[in-house]
């Protein structure tokens, strides 16, 4: 490209996208356009993309075209294999993207839509986007190695036993949260209950045809299943219209709770073929679909925002969870900005299909950037409905109420209007019995899509269908989180009891995969059933217990990150992942901190179980189980904080020890050998 | 016209990967066996094992 014309490029493109950040920043009083949003990411991706991963990718991990790569030395046809660099961002984007950038900027969003919008952005680009370029970088360096691997050869085995204990904690709680939206957003919804249940029929159907009538034709039956979804979707009208058919559909959240406990142990312990893989693919093929329509839609739409850049909940008093902006903003967005359980991906399959090195940068940065983007689409999506439904819907009860006038006298007093009737012909609109206490995300989100949706195509008589296909869509993949999860949690649990049993770390052994899948069920199960049994919702204390537990991975994938470039003798350039890393140890140190210590019952875990124990005597059985699962998940923040604590601990005696010259600085990468497509390309 | 192919294909390849039509054929290529029910079932024995140990992310 000619010089003078990718100045005047980059140039132009880093004008729009000063102007955009800019006027998403200052605005104040008037309604914004989303489409503002929509420039400032682009141009922070565009300009994040070409320099600052260029520069990382020159200057720090000197990537090297010529150096052969796992796939290509170790090709097997199975795990390590030459793949098309778009493929492997494909198949990348698609493990990456998971309910965690909807839900959690929807939940920011009670901050006011700059917040999150500001952290997705500068998160991505400077934190997110380098930890899965680098991870996946070293982890091409070392035959694929996985990030707890990776921790025990280059900080030591406290750093590889506190990432696996990371990861078991991580998994555990991030099921609990995702089956409690789940049920948030299916209770008394008949019409939402009966289409997430036809999906198991409609999954086992496709498994049988691709078993037994067109083997192997995946794409041909997702695209057959998604036909089914929406016939669903449509009859799921019709079950809530009819009394009886309603009934047999609507369950309490604690049904619903037992039914999904019951659904993750059956998940974890039948064959995958038969339901867990055509649920996958039915879930994958619904999930990238439904994100492109989004994205089209917005692009199209482009509509306005009725929510404030800032809410008056900065201040640490907002009824969607408790906490200030900082450090509850940086902890609720987690995978939108940085999740390090994408480190786990970027540490898995990704390393053993990459060609060249030079392609870690489009595949790790890139694919992040494009999470990143969803992320934004959520914020908007959020963001178009007026403020006060968005309140209403995302307000648990125990703050504003069970009566829908009492709701609706309490949210507007915060100075977001809604009525009742509002919330009313909302719940019409939309096909539901009530939109109120609606907590979790899944719910708001929904109806923001399907606002995007049913103005885009099909008009207001369609917003009923859009809401239930935007529920169905988040259910269904999160569910596919929820049992993938479980068997993955269950894995690493047979393995590690394998050195103290052999028996029970054999995978067909059938009283180890009964036992383990108990295990990890009874574990998830625990925190969803104290979410269902919240008075303050659930989401309040798990979603941050969830985001402080992924952020602390991300913590440790950036301490592997940073010692292995110090030992690369770039420590010049460790700022790179230093200053994320310093940000991360501050934000979620902070909010550990306030969420086991808090005198505010509502942010401290032990303060609120201060207050129940106060409570008048006698103390029933429920508020003692409050009681103890305050204290339950306050230890459980501690010990998390402590483990990374060591990890970070023993990452700075291995960094003084290479900078002051006491250890030797050797990495531990697999030696050099030129690749044969090299010289294929010339 | 070369490029809308190209990317067409891309994305056609890229599907194949994500869906495991791809990692179906390489099986077949590799143990020599012809697409039926017993092939399908096999693949998913060897597949499964190993794809269900994949995290997905949050």
């Amino acid at each position: 490209m000619n010089k003078t014309f990718a100045i005047l490029l980059w140039g132009t493109i880093a004008l729009f996208g000063a102007v955009a950040v800019g006027t998403v920043a200052v605005h104040r009083g008037e309604p914004i356009n989303a489409l503002w949003l929509v420039v400032a990411a682009t141009c922070c991706y565009a300009l994040g993309y070409r320099f600052y991963s260029k520069f990382i990718a020159v200057k720090i991990l000197a990537l090297d075209g010529a150096r052969a790569t796992p796939a290509e030395r170790l090709e097997n046809g199975r795990d390590f294999l030459v793949t098309n660099k778009w493929v492997v961002f494909g198949h990348h984007f698609a493990a990456i993207a998971g309910p965690g950038p909807l839900v959690g900027p929807v939940l920011a969003v009670q901050f006011g839509y700059l917040p999150g919008t500001m952290w997705v952005l500068a998160g991505a680009v400077f934190a997110g986007c380098v930890q899965d370029f680098v991870i996946l970088l070293f982890s091409v360096r070392r035959d694929g190695k996985s990030l707890t691997e990776m921790a025990k050869d280059e900080i030591g085995r406290v750093g590889g036993f506190v990432a696996y204990a990371a990861v078991i904690s991580i998994l555990i709680i991030l099921l609990g949260v995702c089956a409690l939206i789940v049920v948030n957003a299916l209770k008394s919804s008949p019409w939402g209950t009966f289409t997430i249940a036809m999906t198991m029929p409609i999954a086992l159907l496709m498994g049988i045809y691709l078993r037994g009538i067109r083997p192997g034709k995946v794409l041909e039956v997702s695209a057959l299943g998604f036909v089914l979804v929406l016939a669903a979707i449509w009859g799921g009208q019709y079950v809530s219209q009819k009394p009886v058919l309603a009934r047999a559909f609507t369950f309490t959240a604690p049904t619903l709770a037992i039914l999904i406990i019951v659904y993750g142990f059956a998940a974890s312990a039948l064959p995958v073929w038969l339901l867990l893989a055509p649920r996958d693919y039915l879930s994958t093929f619904v999930k990238l679909g439904t994100i492109a329509l989004l994205g089209v839609g917005i692009a199209a739409l482009h509509p306005t925002l009725h929510m404030p850049a800032l809410t008056r909940f900065v201040d640490g008093t907002g009824p969607v969870f408790a906490g200030k902006i900082f450090p509850f903003a940086f902890i609720t967005i987690a995978c939108g900005a940085i999740s390090g359980f994408h480190a786990l991906i970027s540490s898995g399959t990704t390393p053993k299909l990459i060609a060249r090195e030079t392609e870690t940068r489009m595949v790790g940065y890139g694919a992040m950037m494009c999470e990143s983007a969803v992320a934004v689409m959520a914020i908007i999506a959020a963001c178009v409905m007026q403020p006060g439904i968005y309140f209403a819907i995302n307000s648990p009860a125990g703050i504003v109420g069970q009566a829908p006038a009492a709701a609706a006298a309490t949210i507007s007093s915060w100075g977001f209007p809604v009525t009742a009737a509002d919330m009313e012909a909302l719940a019409h609109a939309v096909g539901e019995q009530t939109l109120y206490n609606r907590t979790g995300g899944a719910p708001a989100f929904a109806v923001g899509m399907a606002s995007i949706f049913s103005h885009s195509l099909g008009g207001e008589t369609l917003t009923a269908l859009w809401y239930h296909f935007a529920l169905m869509f988040e259910a269904l993949f999160i569910l596919t989180v929820l049992d993938a999860g479980t068997r993955v949690a269950r894995f690493m649990v047979q393995d590690a009891l394998g050195h103290v049993y052999k028996p029970l770390g054999r995978t067909s052994w059938y009283p180890s995969i009964l036992a383990t899948s108990a295990l990890i069920v009874a574990a998830w199960g625990y925190f969803l059933w104290q979410g269902v049994k919240d008075p303050l919702g659930g989401i309040n204390s798990l979603w941050p217990l969830f985001g402080i537990s992924n952020q602390l991975l991300a913590t440790v994938a950036l301490c592997v990150a940073t010692t292995i470039i110090i030992k690369m003798h770039r420590a010049k350039y460790a700022a790179v992942t230093l200053v994320p890393l310093a940000w991360l140890v501050t934000v979620t140190f902070t909010a550990s901190w306030q969420k086991i210590f808090d005198p505010n019952p509502r942010i401290g875990f032990l303060a609120q179980a201060s207050v129940l124990a106060a409570g008048p005597a006698p103390m029933s059985t429920a508020t003692g189980r409050l009681i103890f699962n305050n204290r339950l998940d306050a230890a459980v923040t501690g010990i998390l904080v402590l483990m990374v604590t060591l990890v970070l601990v023993e990452s700075l005696r291995q960094w003084w020890g290479i900078l002051s010259g006491v250890k030797e600085a050797r990495v531990k990468e697999s030696p050099f050998v030129r690749t044969r497509l090299a010289e294929e390309r010339g | 016209m070369k490029r809308i192919i190209d990317g067409l294909r891309i994305i056609r390849d890229t599907m194949r990967e994500i869906f495991d039509e791809a990692a179906y054929a390489r099986f077949l290529g590799r143990t020599g066996m012809t697409s039926s029910s017993a092939a399908y079932a096999a693949f998913r024995r060897e597949f499964d094992e190993a794809k269900v140990r994949r995290p997905k992310c949050c």
